[in-house]
């Protein structure tokens, strides 16, 4: 049971990184990214059931934590193009592909 | 093994099951979807009905051990970072400028216009509310 369910996870798995590999626009890229990220914690807390040792499951929790945090960072980096220190108005302003238009660039 | 513990089992057995199913779904609909909104939906569907199922069967294989408080713990920040990292990419999207397919039809117009022209609106507007 536990095989099968870590089968499907990984096929899972590699599907999503197809869509984040092939994804046409930024956002998709960050969308599959962040899937990934739930299909990995996922996969090893079924791994460590599928092995004996659930012990495991710390590292699925810190990944858990990692897989938000960095998603968000991702987000605000292409919104602000800097993640600490940023701007009050966005610098570069997304085009309908995605990519960034960069209009901030003198100052 | 009791009847309880049967019917843990089985339990268990049937929410793995169904969690995989889901997670294998929502990656197909994420492979296959045709518009980043529709991504959004596959990917949801992934990140809390398969995420809570594959937990909960998980939980009833841990038994009352320590396993089971982490995989709670799990499950509880899962339940609730994967909607609010979905729901920012979306948010990010739609501030960017995406629109769905065939959105251009609810798109506000751009100019405020001055009151005979919100006449005019009000008067195209009412022959739909008599019919409806």
């Amino acid at each position: 049971m536990f095989a099968v369910a870590a089968i499907a996870l990984f096929v899972g798995m590699i599907i999503v990184l197809i869509r984040l590999y092939a994804g046409p626009t930024l956002y998709d890229r960050v969308l599959a990214g962040n899937a990934f990220g739930t299909y990995t914690v996922l996969f090893i807390g079924i791994l460590g059931f599928l092995t004996g040792r659930p012990d495991f499951l710390d590292i699925a929790l810190l990944y858990a934590l990692i897989n938000f945090v960095g998603t968000i960072a991702i987000l605000k980096y292409f919104r602000y193009r800097a993640i600490g220190d940023t701007s009050p108005t966005p610098r570069g302003t997304p085009t309908a592909n995605g990519r960034l238009k960069d209009q901030g660039a003198k100052s | 093994m009791s009847a309880l513990d049967m019917i843990v089992e089985v339990a268990s057995w049937v929410a793995i099951l169904l969690g995989s199913a889901f997670m294998l779904i929502g990656a197909v609909g994420t492979l296959r979807f045709p518009d980043f909104w529709s991504r959004v939906h596959a990917v949801s569907v992934a990140d809390s009905a398969g995420m809570l199922l594959l937990t909960l069967g998980m939980c009833m294989q841990g038994g009352f051990t320590l396993v089971t408080v982490k995989l709670i713990i799990i499950g509880i920040f899962l339940f609730i970072t994967g909607p609010t990292a979905t729901h920012a990419v979306a948010n990010a999207a739609l501030v960017s400028g995406f629109l769905p397919k065939g959105a251009d039809a609810f798109r506000k117009p751009k100019l405020i216009v001055d009151k005979e022209t919100k006449k005019i609106k009000k008067k195209k507007r009412s022959p739909l509310k008599g019919k409806l």
